[in-house]
């Protein structure tokens, strides 16, 4: 089957997840379109960042599929480092290597996955790092950044190997309120490019100004979905209706 | 310091309180011969020095053989001892352990390797070598080894000394393969999650990312390895291998067999295995110390 962009880039149908005995995603579908953003909401525990953990295979699914342009995730056959190629990743620690610079974090999986040429890769980088902001902070090692700054070269990293797709898992819980900011404007600029994204985020706020769809999960459902327009005020669940009435 | 009822002073009540246990200070670690080695206070030797001194003249005060005649003796016999002796134990110890950390760094990777066969082969020999005792190995490598091999025709000697370097490297490899497996695990595992999601093979990741984050956290435990196995050369005086204690033994042999030239020979000996291996064990404890709170 060949996909075709008028086809959704990333579609989940009725996947099942479970750590042992605990089933953690029971059923969840969703389609994404090229160039659309999407967030994820919902209460700690309810599965979204084993949702999105499961687009790129860092979790397998025990039922179910996921689609990539078309392609199966959990073929057994599947070249996962194709995949990976296509599908970046920020998380929500950073994870930034701590023995490279932040110029060399961006540059390591061009150079080493895609075998690019090194003055290119470095240009792009560079450019990369000035387009999140962080002119200046090339030769910095990852302890000596802030945690804002630290996880816009993460996802200048995933930028660098021209994903796809974007995923972004909680990228702004573990920061200060301050820095928060600064990732958001990133993510927001991302969005603006036509970049296709999945968030999963507690920033309710953010959400309805960059989303154009929202999904909302609770014990591994979803529960509603809608654009954030109509999500925010027309919340029908009653669980929803909690949810939302604790965090704004 | 201010004083806390309960924490650092008496609670207001005068009740007992169960203060947190330190699991840490109670468990013993990897280290404890290298720290028991650092901790030594600086006038060991001169305390080695003295028993040296007092030794003769205290057990045998009525032999004619006097302390001053033992250290004459000794004197005589410091050159050899330390370039044919000593040298040599510390030739055995470097080739050992360069064995062994080769050796040891291949077994460690066998220990996570994905194939299940792999990893359980690897982890028996860790184990099986980890804890046998190093004089058993030491024999079997002796006796078990053939005492020449024919390369291309042409019939090769091994000498006794290079099967002592074998097998003493065998339970330096099994610890090295250890250290290797621990340092690899302690690298977090978001290290190797947020790798994978840029496309590395698990054979880059192992390489361009886990290992070089590894290299630091390996060193202390290295060099405590190196200070033990320095320590375990004299062991190889037991197959024959004229390193320093054998040769001590000859020289004493030669010098009519005293008594009273024991404690001065082996003293010596004991001095200069302090004097080598009391910077390494102070440089390894300060190591351990810094990387420990950087992780």
């Amino acid at each position: 089957m060949t996909w075709t962009s008028d086809q959704p880039i990333i579609s989940l149908k009725e996947v099942h997840k479970s750590f042992g005995d605990l089933e953690v995603l029971k059923g969840v579908s969703l389609d994404v379109m090229k160039g659309e953003v999407i967030c994820i909401i919902g209460p700690s525990g309810s599965g979204k960042s084993t949702l999105i953990r499961c687009i790129n295979a860092l979790n397998d699914i025990q039922g179910g599929s996921i689609t990539v342009e078309g392609q199966e995730v959990h073929d057994p056959d599947l070249d996962k480092l194709e995949l990976r190629k296509k599908v970046g990743m920020v998380f929500q620690q950073y994870n930034l290597f701590p023995h490279k610079t932040a110029l060399e974090n961006v540059m390591m999986a061009p150079l080493k996955v895609l075998r690019q040429n090194k003055a290119e890769v470095e240009a792009r980088a560079r450019a990369l790092l000035k387009k999140v902001r962080l002119e200046g902070k090339e030769g910095s090692y990852p302890g000596e950044l802030s945690g804002g700054q630290q996880q816009r070269v993460a996802i200048a990293r995933s930028l660098a190997m021209n994903p796809d797709v974007m995923l972004f898992d909680e990228v702004t819980a573990a920061l200060d309120p301050e820095t928060v900011k600064e990732v958001l404007v990133t993510i927001k600029d991302l969005a603006a490019e036509g970049m296709t994204c999945i968030l999963v985020t507690h920033e309710m706020g953010f959400a309805r100004e960059v989303a154009d769809h929202i999904y909302f999960t609770d014990r591994g459902v979803i529960v509603e979905h809608g654009p954030p327009a109509t999500f925010f005020s027309e919340a029908s669940d009653p669980r929803t209706q909690e949810f939302l009435s604790q965090i704004l | 310091m201010r004083r806390i009822p309960g924490v650092n002073a008496p609670a207001a009540g005068g009740m007992a309180v169960l203060k947190p246990f330190d699991v840490q200070k109670h468990v013993p670690d990897g280290y404890i011969f290298t720290r028991w080695v650092a901790n030594l206070p600086w006038w060991t030797p001169f305390l080695v020095l003295m028993v040296m001194a007092i030794w003769p003249t205290l057990a045998y005060a009525q032999s004619r053989y006097s302390t001053a005649e033992a250290f004459e003796a000794l004197w005589r016999w410091m050159p050899f001892l330390i370039k044919s002796g000593f040298f040599f134990n510390v030739l055995i110890s470097l080739l050992a352990m360069a064995i062994g950390t080769v050796a040891g760094a291949a077994l460690g990777l066998g220990q996570i390797s994905l194939h299940r066969p792999v990893r359980a082969f690897a982890w028996f020999i860790t184990q099986l070598f980890r804890n046998s005792p190093w004089l058993v190995i030491l024999f079997i490598v002796l006796l078990a080894f053939p005492f020449e091999i024919s390369v291309f025709g042409t019939s090769v000697r091994i000498p006794d000394w290079i099967k002592g370097v074998i097998g003493l490297s065998l339970p330096v490899m099994a610890n090295i393969s250890e250290v290797v497996r621990g340092a690899v695990q302690s690298v977090p595992t978001a290290q190797w999650e947020a790798a994978e999601s840029l496309a590395f093979t698990r054979r880059q990741v192992l390489w361009q990312i886990i290992l070089p984050q590894c290299y630091k956290r390996m060193l202390p435990p290295w060099m405590n390895w190196y200070a033990i196995l320095t320590m375990a050369t004299p062991l190889c005086s037991l197959l024959g291998i004229e390193e320093l204690i054998t040769l001590s033994r000859q020289a004493m042999e030669s010098e009519d067999n005293h008594p009273e030239l024991l404690v001065p020979f082996f003293g010596f000996a004991l001095l200069l295995f302090f004097l080598y291996c009391y910077p390494i064990a102070r440089l390894t404890i300060r190591l351990e110390r810094k990387f420990a709170v950087k992780l």
